[in-house]
């Protein structure tokens, strides 16, 4: 788990990202424990209780379950990874289109770069 | 909430100038606290009073809901902006004098923070680089038990390395059990260890919150604010 921090926005949101991504590209497995607070905390050189947020709000949507004593577990839910997927290649695109707009780009060409793009990628 | 220090309306003069004026604060327990601010805006004077080493003028400071005497600095933890180890010491030394003068001192956390901080007991105080003596004197002063910490400027003068120990060794510490201050001007390294921040101005607060509610508010990291606030 490696992150570069953009600190524009809040850091237990990019945290909450970070675990999202790793759910999401399995390299956190359904059922897995989370690591630590103070694991994390040290690890990536943050306060805490921002990690503490962070895993607080993970549970709140329904990613994570807490076991009193024992830890953090990403729920046993294999549609899970699919939201997740789904859920972030959402925020991609959205920022792609409107990073395109923002070029002057219009629907049409918009659509003829990606299937360019995609072509040169099978070739 | 469990409030370890509340200051109000705190006023600090020496004899015209004023360093404080209408300084408000409050620490929660298990807080980490950034008190952000250029030279001379108050930061020194405000851990001075805090530690019990200068009196106000006017106003309120309490800790643990005492006036700063000699309870608060059973429980007050103070790293100064200078060096106060004396020139004859060696490491192993200090760590003897902290251990006489202070009932909290845990010997073997210091021992164990020394380790961390890659600094030898046998040393002498006098051959240590600036970065060094920084570990140090912040080995000894997080090795207390305390409830609360005060750390002037950990980060001042000290190469990226070193700083980066020394936000671990923070870090190591924190427990929720007690709290923390700490000054600098450097916030870009460290501002992701801050609960709250407060930015100090001319002796009062500017600015102060929660340092992720500040992030959504203002869509700036707290360094790009530093800037803000007192270009």
């Amino acid at each position: 788990m490696d992150i570069e921090f953009d600190e524009k926005t809040p850091i237990y949101i990019q945290i909450m990202n970070l675990i999202k991504r790793d759910i999401a590209n399995k390299k956190i497995l359904v059922g897995e424990k989370l690591p630590s607070v103070r694991e994390i905390s040290s690890k990536l050189r943050v306060n805490p209780n921002t990690i503490q947020r962070a895993y607080q709000e993970l549970e709140r949507e329904g990613i994570t379950h807490t076991l009193r004593g024992t830890g953090t577990f990403v729920k046993e839910d294999f549609q899970l990874i699919s939201e997740l997927k789904k859920e972030m290649a959402k925020d991609i695109i959205d920022s792609f289109i409107s990073g395109m707009k923002n070029l002057g780009f219009e629907r049409d060409e918009i659509i003829n770069i990606v299937s360019i793009e995609l072509n040169k990628e099978e070739v | 909430m469990d409030s370890v220090l509340k200051v109000s309306n705190l006023t600090k003069t020496y004899f015209k100038k004023s360093a404080l004026s209408g300084f408000d604060l409050e620490v929660n327990k298990g807080k980490i606290v950034g008190l952000l601010g250029p030279n001379g805006s108050g930061k020194t004077t405000l851990l001075k009073i805090a530690g019990g080493i200068l009196k106000e003028s006017s106003g309120e400071i309490l800790i643990d809901g005492k006036a700063p005497g000699v309870y608060t600095k059973s429980i007050v933890s103070y790293l100064p902006d200078l060096n106060y180890l004396h020139k004859w010491m060696k490491i192993n030394d200090a760590i003897e004098y902290f251990k006489d003068f202070y009932s909290d001192f845990d010997v073997d956390k210091a021992k164990d923070l020394l380790i961390f901080m890659g600094l030898e007991e046998n040393l002498k105080v006098t051959s240590l680089s600036k970065g060094m003596l920084e570990k140090l004197n912040l080995t000894l002063v997080l090795s207390r038990k305390a409830k609360l910490y005060l750390l002037d400027e950990p980060l001042g003068g000290v190469d990226p390395t070193s700083r980066e120990k020394i936000i671990d060794a923070i870090l190591k510490n924190y427990s929720e059990d007690s709290s923390m201050i700490v000054t600098t001007h450097l916030v870009n390294d460290i501002e992701r260890l801050f609960d709250e921040v407060a930015f100090i101005s001319e002796g009062k607060i500017a600015l102060s919150g929660n340092a992720e509610e500040l992030r959504r508010e203002k869509c700036m990291s707290i360094d790009e604010l530093y800037r803000e606030v007192f270009k």
